[in-house]
């Protein structure tokens, strides 16, 4: 093919998706992190004050306590999604791929239904069912003798930040599920039945022989989870607003730096303040997904059957 | 039999799970059909001839632009979708077809939006859309979610367009068929299998999302369903018919469509995901 026929072939088919992709992703991002460099004046105007935002950031007590607050909830946030939502993921994947289970698809089906509805309504509705209002949770726990266990768990800054974690952990289940469940049916049948006829039973198989060959999906489910994780916003804006309560126990990076950037109640927001915070979560992606691609992924032995 | 109770306790364990899912659902739908009272009195019983009520519906459908948010929804969905596939499959088919001085580095600048949200950019979207008037229009939405979308959309369209087999496209070369025929023509219809994979990669979180129709629109004629409920909510968060209402409104179109689409958005979702 003569080369300006191919130059003109690639403008045509990669022209649309770069230039939207570049405009509206790429340059937004890079446009963020080069405006937490600056700060605004009282006349309005943008002054680069190299990285003073972040040292007022992570040092001045305005700035620094709410940031640490919002910061460790957030890894308390994906703490528990990783000890109680991947585990019961795997577990139901597991369980979902045993041979000859009837209803299968029917599980799986329902199961991943609440994955798909908005983190809003789920918000909402778990807000509706755990107030001492309505009463159906403390309904539920008496019924089973329990009833003493109940608390306004949302309402409770002790309680809060976990519950709406638990929250969560119940809508993105089906994520963990789903990919662990299409990992585990690509392992060939004849490594399975070689180890059956070893005599090993099914669990024992699930733990020696499945759990060792996806690995690297779940080592991926734990990037999705950490990257979702540490951009997460909506459920906790739902159920709890900007200001992310009681006394900001729910409160995490997402919220504050909606706080930040739009301001709230009597505080101005800042565009470049709201920058510096966009700016650090994106490092912390950053080093969440560099640990993932040079230390887990490069370490972990991948099976091609 | 050992074995016939193990799978016993499967069962049990499973059914227990997915009656976990799916009761808080059920619980929200079913209450909305109900009278104050009832909602209160007996909350886990579902609506009889007595406490039947469509007050909280004709509330909210009173109170709410809830047509328009789901039509602007709609729009949003099928819009940014649309794009994403056209935009999605030419980049993917470019990429994987022609190799060229450069390819690997854009196939890896193009990877860099799976993994870093769009989000982190708000604060610089948000100037530009106010800078070029598209400030809370329904394109300025359009526009983030193709960019959202690409690039996992080209890295699934990319994997499947490998699979398809040389032997095709290079017939209709020895035919003399110009490149961007054999694209729409040829490999474009053979991407339909294709398209669950990238739906529920790209229109769930569309439709679902709540973070730019909340910074990026103002006015109730560009508010998207997911927007729309959250302050529709908020504000009445006292009337519980209307709450319930809200709610199940929003709910109910998305699990008919799940329910008929499922089979075909979970084999999407475990054949896009394995790779």
């Amino acid at each position: 093919m003569p080369r300006a026929r191919l130059i003109g072939l690639m403008l045509l088919f990669l022209g649309p998706a770069v230039a939207v992709y570049t405009l509206f992703s790429i340059y937004p991002l890079l446009a963020t992190i080069s405006l937490s460099t600056y700060s605004t004046t009282d006349t309005g105007d943008h002054v680069f004050v190299g990285l003073a935002n972040f040292t007022t950031l992570l040092t001045d007590e305005v700035w620094s306590k709410p940031f640490w607050n919002a910061f460790f909830n957030n890894f308390l946030l994906f703490c528990v999604h990783m000890v109680v939502q991947n585990p019961i993921g795997i577990a139901l994947a597991g369980l979902l791929s045993l041979p000859a289970l009837r209803f299968r698809a029917t599980y799986r089906t329902l199961i991943f239904l609440p994955t798909m509805l908005s983190v809003v309504i789920i918000g909402f509705a778990w807000n509706l069912i755990l107030s001492p209002l309505w009463g159906v949770a403390e309904g539920l726990l008496k019924a089973i003798g329990l009833g003493s266990w109940f608390a306004p768990w949302l309402g409770l800054p002790s309680t809060a930040l976990v519950t709406l974690s638990l929250i969560s952990v119940w809508q993105f289940i089906g994520i963990p599920m789903m990919l662990i469940y299409a990992a585990l049916l690509n392992i060939p049948e004849e490594l399975v039945d070689a180890a059956r006829v070893d005599g090993l039973g099914q669990f024992r198989i699930f733990t020696h022989i499945k759990l060792p060959l996806i690995l690297p999906t779940i080592g991926m489910v734990s990037i999705l989870t950490f990257v979702g994780n540490f951009n997460a916003f909506d459920l906790i804006y739902a159920v709890k607003g900007a200001l992310a309560g009681p006394n900001f126990a729910s409160d995490i990076l997402g919220t504050y730096f909606y706080r930040t950037f739009f301001g709230y109640q009597l505080q101005v927001g800042s565009p470049t303040m709201g920058a510096t915070v966009a700016t650090v979560m994106f490092l912390i992606i950053l080093a969440g997904v560099c640990v993932y691609l040079f230390l887990v992924q490069r370490r972990m032995l991948r099976y091609t059957f | 039999m050992r074995s016939r109770y193990t799978i016993f306790g499967v069962h049990v364990i499973l059914l227990a799970y997915t009656l976990l899912a799916t009761l808080p659902i059920l619980l929200v739908i079913m209450n909305s059909f109900k009278s104050r009272n009832a909602i209160f009195g007996s909350p886990l019983s579902p609506p009889n001839a007595d406490t039947f009520s469509l007050i909280g519906y004709t509330k909210v459908l009173g109170k709410s632009h809830f047509v328009t948010y789901l039509l602007n929804s709609m729009i949003v969905t099928l819009g940014s979708m649309g794009l994403v596939l056209l935009f999605g499959a030419m980049a993917a088919w470019a990429l994987t077809e022609y190799k060229f001085r450069g390819s690997t580095l854009l196939a890896l600048f193009l990877s860099i939006g799976i993994m870093v949200p769009i989000r982190l950019g708000s604060v610089a979207i948000v100037a530009m859309m106010r800078q070029s008037g598209l400030n809370d229009t329904l394109t300025a939405l359009v526009l983030v979610y193709v960019a959202q979308g690409l690039p996992m959309a080209i890295f699934i369209l990319s994997e499947f367009i490998e699979q398809i087999p040389k032997d095709l496209r290079d017939a209709a070369r020895c035919d003399g068929v110009p490149e961007t025929r054999i694209f729409f023509e040829v490999i474009a219809p053979l991407l339909r299998p294709a398209i669950a994979t990238v739906a529920v990669f790209t229109m769930v979180p569309v439709w679902n999302d709540l973070w730019f129709p909340l910074i990026l629109t103002s006015s109730d004629s560009t508010h998207t369903i997911t927007l729309g409920v959250q302050q529709f909510v908020g504000q009445y968060t006292t009337d519980w018919n209307s709450v319930l209402s809200a709610l199940s409104l929003a709910i109910l179109p998305i699990v008919v469509i799940y329910v008929i689409f499922s089979r075909q958005l979970i084999a999407g979702l475990t054949s896009g995901a394995v790779k």
